[in-house]
């Protein structure tokens, strides 16, 4: 059996069982969608008026503009739940059932990062679902929506990862739950939810050097747009440098704590 | 096939949880691993199964190094963890082909050997059910099953039948046995004396990290001593000297409680029964009641330590009320 093979085989085996789980136990699944939803919903009810100031891009209506806002915000929910996911794994003794098995150490990790993706694809189609029944229209087309979900279904593969390294390093869920709400912290200081054009100092600082503002701008441009080059391969540079971090350093804390124990 | 050289581990504060623990255990052989609560059990087992590394002496399993070549060591066991790990969203087949997969078994005999398995643990009703309402018996009997997914040379329990009610411990230790018949090598921790004089080939017996006896349970307790015999005469106040010198000839005088009691250490057992009673009889005292005790594990543990197993022969009080019955989810 080739490195690959053995790699992939008990990856995708773990990944199923993880599917599985999330379809199992809606309570953790629905929170992904509910709250960006009820977000999305206040701020476009709320700041439709903004898109009148000078300097915001020019879309259809706010709801256009926050879609993408609202994507990167549940993809991050979602780095969240496998987080907790995997805690409660390693609290609950099943993680030391895997690391017993004779399969490599990176399968446990990747397992539930693939999950990670196919949730994170599934949450980016409720979103553009969701803004088409309200009036949204893909500016980008079939291409456009293709690339939205390649863009998300990618930054949701390094929260996923990223969500990983936080439940490997901090060992339990309450632990994770209380790590995670600094990561929103930095989805604020993006231009995920306000241009970058008018975000104030420092905010605008952070915002330009934050990948999450290129991940939500890369998915933005097909929406409100015809697609332009720059902003999706800026967007697709983004969320590859998340997933290369983050699963790096999710493959490097597991590795580390096996070499603690 | 599993052997280990002075092994140790010691946590963070300087807590030595395993101090050079010396043992070897034979293909086929069910090896009892026997100690209270904190002995160090679980600490040995979780070394010998790759999930610690010893921080002191070594380990092999088959032929290989748990510290250098645990790939290898994991391949060649099975192992059921002291508190049944299982992924309760899953249902007992589900989690069986996961197990076979990981296992690197062949897709096209995973589903037949998963459900050989699950029959044989007694859960093809069961099979199509989520863990979730599994009862505390039928969880550990599915760990079971996993462990054996592979056809492990060597084969880890730990504290397998702890918590359980006495007909799943039953139904366990048939199991045990059946896979000592089928030549598997068995490693069992466990804090009750009766499932380690049952099941166990050979008994080590470990206290504060220390292993400090080991041998068949026969030859264990014939350290300690032979078996005596506690005779009840009836009658008030029996002159119990007379009784002493009827029965001196059988054995050696241990007891005598004044008015009622007699004991006496015979090298013989069962077989002193006859001539002590006749000679009591011949001498003229009515004999109310005699009793054959044997020395137990826990006169050994006691010896060997000075101080009892601390409920060894208590089942734990969720014992009595675990059933069958399914758990809510």
């Amino acid at each position: 059996m080739s490195t690959v093979t053995s790699i992939a085989i008990p990856s995708l085996a773990l990944a199923r069982r993880t599917l599985r789980g999330a379809l199992r136990r809606p309570q953790f699944l629905a929170p992904l969608v509910i709250m960006p939803t009820l977000f999305l919903a206040i701020n476009t009810g709320g700041l439709h008026r903004t898109t009148d100031l000078p300097g915001f891009p020019h879309v259809d209506g706010f709801l256009d503009f926050q879609l993408a806002g609202a994507i990167t915000q549940s993809l991050l929910l979602g780095g969240v739940m496998q987080g907790i996911a995997t805690a409660l794994e390693i609290e609950g003794g099943f993680f030391d059932r895997l690391v017993a098995s004779p399969i490599p150490r990176v399968s446990i990790v990747l397992g539930r990062i693939l999950a990670g993706t196919v949730i994170a694809a599934a949450q980016i189609v409720w979103f553009l679902a969701l803004g088409m029944i309200f009036g949204v229209s893909i500016h980008g087309g079939v291409p456009g929506i293709l690339l939205v979900l390649a863009i998300g279904s990618l930054a949701g593969t390094g929260f996923a990862a990223l969500g990983v390294l936080i439940a490997l390093r901090a060992r339990n869920a309450s632990t994770v739950q209380g790590i995670f709400p600094l990561v929103f912290v930095i989805l604020f200081v993006s231009s995920a939810f306000f241009p970058l054009a008018l975000l104030q100092a420092p905010a605008n600082w952070v915002a330009e050097y934050n990948p999450l503002s290129y991940v939500a701008d890369g998915m933005r441009d097909p929406i409100i747009g015809s697609i332009s080059v720059t902003p999706v391969l800026e967007g697709f540079a983004a969320a590859a440098l998340l997933v290369a971090g983050f699963v790096g350093l999710a493959v490097l804390a597991l590795r580390g704590r096996l070499r603690a124990a | 096939m599993i052997e280990t050289v002075g092994l140790q581990r010691e946590f963070g504060g300087g807590l030595k949880a395993v101090q050079g623990i010396d043992l070897a255990v034979a293909p086929g052989e069910v090896y009892g691993f026997l100690g209270p609560n904190g002995a160090g059990k679980t600490t040995t087992v979780r070394m010998l199964v790759t999930l610690l590394r010893p921080t002191g002496g070594h380990a092999t399993i088959a032929g290989f190094d748990v510290a250098s070549q645990p790939g290898e060591v994991r391949r060649r066991i099975g192992v059921a963890l002291q508190e049944a790990a299982l992924d309760l969203l899953m249902t007992g087949r589900e989690l069986m082909e996961l197990q076979a997969t990981l296992h690197g078994i062949p897709r096209r005999t995973v589903a037949p050997r998963a459900a050989e398995l699950i029959e044989r643990v007694g859960l093809s009703q069961a099979a199509e059910r989520r863990v979730a309402t599994y009862s505390g018996g039928m969880r550990r009997r599915l760990d079971l099953a996993m462990a054996l997914i592979h056809e492990p040379e060597v084969l880890f329990l730990d504290e397998p039948t702890t918590g359980l009610d006495p007909t799943s411990r039953t139904t366990l230790w048939d199991e045990v046995r059946r896979l000592r018949d089928e030549g598997t090598t068995v490693f069992l921790t466990t804090q009750y004396l009766e499932e380690a004089d049952q099941l166990a080939d050979r008994v080590g017996i470990i206290d504060h990290g220390q292993l400090v006896a080991e041998g068949t349970p026969a030859a264990l307790k014939a350290e300690v001593g032979s078996p005596h015999l506690d005779i009840t005469l009836l009658g008030e106040g029996p002159d119990a000297e007379a009784a002493s010198r009827a029965v001196a000839p059988f054995g050696h005088l241990c007891a005598t409680t004044p008015g009622a009691h007699v004991s006496l250490r015979v090298a013989d057992g069962a077989a002193a029964i006859a001539p002590v009673v006749r000679a009591l009889d011949e001498a003229g005292f009515t004999v109310e009641g005699i009793e054959l005790v044997r020395p137990t594990l826990d006169d050994v543990f006691a010896e060997k330590t000075g101080h009892r197993l601390e409920g060894a022969e208590v089942a734990p009080p969720e014992a009595e009320s675990e059933s069958e019955a399914p758990v809510p989810a």
